[in-house]
């Protein structure tokens, strides 16, 4: 089957009693059981509920992995991956990180003494002298946020699986429409359904899906011990929002090219980042390993000084953090996402102040473009309107 | 969605309103907006910043959500504490809690604690060198000899679950204090209308709110409160960066559990003195566990730290196999895990809620093979005890 008809499918055949399509609500934390020893398969919503196991079924069979876990919130979900790990064990994370990500390896993982060393996931050879005895999984992010470096997911795995590494791949930005790193080789995909999985900006969950036997029973354990599960009404609306995930990422990525291609030859830009233009660095890769480009991407403006008045001026775009809804959304990652990064790694990195990401949006390509450039437009007056005239 | 001054200028010490009263008015119970009745559920993932030079007082639903705030809120007035966080489910709570110790700390906890912390403490915090000792907490020589020089933390469960040992909360936090401890106390069974631990120095208080603050057995939620600014804003560092946070949807479904929580309790543990008593001169059931019997050991300590009872009841039918025929015979309870519902609740503790713990331990603790565990619900008791009666006379 193709994944158009698995995602418009969710849950439309598994209600055995009315038939409803669409599948219900369990709002329901206990479940009785039929007499005792039996189980309807359900006991206590925490470790399963109905609504919860819909979701995650369609979530693994879409990854192509054997057993999902749906979590409260993206960090919900990385922070039961973590608890896998133990004091002296250590990991290696791509560089250009989402800074919850960083702030949970950072102020709380270490405190348990897991550590962390952090490298552009693309050079293998640098990842192999960062390995240590003690070493135990790769995280990586492709394309990475908010810089859209992307990352060989074939090489990163064959070389982990040699070493006895887990790779676990942050697949948020591309979805299972476009990329599906279980395929690749790697051990766990992890999805702030925050974003293009939800895709409406009105559900906070995360997802997490297990290749192997052992490594999903482990994961649940887990997920039932810390408890951070994703509730029956978030697990509804967001399967009711990947219902639509095929033609929102089809439009996403259609919206995304116009509009970096757009922002390319603005004078006002200096920079764009999407790994969907010929020329970024990650094209081939990306072209190679999955279908698809995502429906965000970064671009930096010339002067600093113009982030400002662009933020003031947008009319359609949204001033917000997220990423990955129907609507359009502008962020501006040195305060906002990744302001928990410290400025030297930022900096290193390419998260400066003349960043700016911009989720793209559903609504016309052309109203968008029309938005950004009267903002773009009017920043560039109020900078250097009175020294041009 | 603040509290529109209806609160004091000065704040909760000095909110001299009545616990009823608070339940219903506890600052968000009106939309400040709109005016509508009941704080609305705001489904959104992320806000817009109207100005950027005043960011709206929620960025980020992960960060803070109005309908969750307005729980959060609520929680913290009805416990006196200072600060709310509302979490995924009751482990949720509890494990965000414990992340507050680092590598190389250890815990005293309750022995007989709630199976799914058990296995929370002895699988996943002991893998991060967090080390637990487990002691009768009702005796507080045996806590005060589990101190070692790098104890951080007591965690207290009164009434535990599911033999409804008494700890005295002052004593032990007295003594904690002393020793510069954290205390943490679960205070799922009492819920703040019976018991306050904050006002009896403890520092944090939990709640598996899917019990009875929720009460309709149909949200999953944890909630805690901090006594003070400084450990909320810890616990908030911790909730926003591990992000085990409650929905909108179901911190809305709690909110609206909670306002009749005052009711429910009253009613639910008039019945349960009576199916206490009336199971403590059945001749065919062993002990009767239930804070509220004249017998209990913990009775004095608890009528002095609580202003009732609660609405479980354990009670040992003799063996594993006439607890399995008490658990099918009965038609009105359901039989399953969790408690604190509108609907009666019979759970085997052995094979239920206690499962994680291995045997012999459980059988260290007193959880026998024969106890059963009644959660007592809104049905009329006639009916209950009718229907027990018949259950143990067939089995």
């Amino acid at each position: 089957m193709k994944i158009e008809s698995r995602l418009a499918q969710i849950g439309s055949i598994e209600e055995p009693v009315t038939g409803s399509i669409s599948y219900p609500i369990y709002q329901a934390t206990a479940y009785r059981h039929p007499r005792l020893g039996q189980s309807t398969g359900f006991d206590y919503a925490r470790t399963k509920s109905p609504t919860r196991s819909v979701l995650e079924e369609a979530a693994a069979e879409l990854e192509s992995g054997d057993a999902a876990f749906a979590c409260s919130s993206g960090m919900a979900a990385l922070q039961t991956i973590f608890a896998m790990f133990s004091q002296g064990d250590h990991l290696i994370v791509s560089l250009d990180l989402y800074g919850g990500t960083y702030r949970l390896l950072e102020r709380i993982m270490s405190r348990f003494g897991v550590a962390t060393s952090y490298i552009d996931t693309n050079d293998i050879e640098g990842m192999e002298k960062l390995r240590r005895p003690e070493t135990k999984a790769v995280l990586i992010e492709t394309p990475t946020n908010p810089l859209m470096m992307v990352t060989d997911i074939k090489a990163v795995c064959g070389w982990a699986k040699d070493k006895g590494l887990l790779t676990i791949v942050d697949n948020t930005l591309l979805t299972p429409f476009f990329q599906r790193p279980l395929e690749l080789g790697a051990d766990i995909v992890i999805h702030s359904a925050t974003k293009y999985l939800g895709g409406h900006n009105d559900v906070l969950a995360g997802l997490i899906v297990t290749k192997g036997e052992e490594l999903s029973k482990e994961m649940g354990i887990l997920h039932n011990s810390i408890g951070a599960v994703l509730g029956p009404q978030d697990s509804w609306l967001l399967m009711r929002g990947m219902k639509t995930l095929a033609l929102r990422m089809e439009r996403h990525q259609y919206n995304a090219t116009r509009l970096a291609e757009y922002l390319q030859g603005h004078p006002a830009v200096a920079e764009v980042f999407y790994p969907g233009l010929k020329d970024h660095p990650g094209h081939e890769i990306q072209n190679r390993q999955s279908s698809g480009n995502t429906g965000i991407f970064s671009f930096k403006v010339k002067d600093a000084r113009y982030v400002e008045p662009i933020l003031r001026h947008i009319r359609l775009i949204a001033f917000a953090e997220s990423l990955g809804g129907v609507e359009s959304l502008m962020t501006y990652p040195a305060v906002q996402t990744h302001a928990d990064i410290p400025e030297e790694i930022r900096r290193a990195v390419g998260v400066d102040d003349r960043l700016l990401r911009f989720s793209v949006g559903i609504e016309h390509a052309d109203d968008l473009i029309d938005d950004l450039g009267q903002a773009l437009e009017a920043a560039r007056t109020e900078i250097e309107g009175g020294v041009q005239a | 969605m603040s509290g529109q001054g209806k609160q004091p200028e000065n704040g909760r010490a000095a909110d001299k309103r009545r616990f009823a009263t608070k339940l219903i008015h506890f600052g968000s119970e009106v939309d400040e907006f709109t005016g509508a009745s009941s704080t609305p559920i705001v489904q959104a993932s992320t806000f817009h910043h109207h100005d950027i030079y005043n960011p709206p007082r929620h960025d980020y639903s992960r960060s803070g959500n109005p309908t969750r705030a307005a729980v959060e809120e609520a929680i913290a007035l009805l416990e006196g504490g200072a600060r709310g966080f509302a979490f995924a489910s009751g482990m949720a709570a509890i494990s965000t809690a414990f992340l507050l110790l680092s590598a190389g700390d250890h815990a005293i906890v309750t022995e007989d604690v709630y199976g799914g912390t058990y296995r929370f403490l002895t699988t996943v915090l002991s893998r991060m060198n967090i080390e637990t000792t487990f002691v009768d907490m009702t005796d507080l020589g045996a806590v005060k000899a589990a101190l070692k020089p790098n104890t951080r933390v007591v965690f207290m469960e009164t009434p535990s679950n599911p033999t409804l040992k008494i700890t005295d909360i002052a004593a032990v936090a007295s003594w904690a204090k002393e020793h510069g401890l954290l205390t943490m106390v679960d205070n799922t069974f009492m819920s703040p209308y019976h018991q306050r631990p904050l006002e009896l120095g403890v520092d944090i208080v939990l709640h598996s709110a899917t019990k009875f603050l929720g009460g309709h057995s149909d949200v999953l939620a944890g909630l805690a409160v901090t006594a003070d600014e400084e450990l909320g804003k810890r616990l908030y560092a911790l909730q926003n960066g591990l992000g085990a946070v409650l929905a909108p949807q179901e911190a809305w479904l709690l909110m609206r559990g909670m306002k009749t929580l005052q009711a429910r309790m009253d009613q639910s543990e008039n019945s349960a003195r009576r199916l206490a008593d009336w199971l403590s001169r059945h001749p065919g059931v062993g002990r009767v566990y239930y804070p509220g019997l004249p017998d209990h050991p913990g009775r004095e300590v608890h009528e002095r730290q609580s202003l009732g009872y609660g609405a479980v009841v354990s009670f040992d039918t003799g063996s594993a196999a006439r607890a399995k025929e008490v658990l099918s015979k009965v038609r009105l309870p359901i039989v399953a895990v969790s408690l604190g519902g509108v609907e009666s609740i019979l759970s085997y503790p052995a094979m239920m809620s206690h499962a994680a713990m291995p045997p012999e331990v459980r059988a260290q603790r007193g959880i026998g093979d024969g106890l059963l565990r009644y959660s007592v619900g809104l049905e009329h008791i006639d009916d209950l005890i009718e229907d027990l009666e018949e259950a143990l006379r067939e089995a």
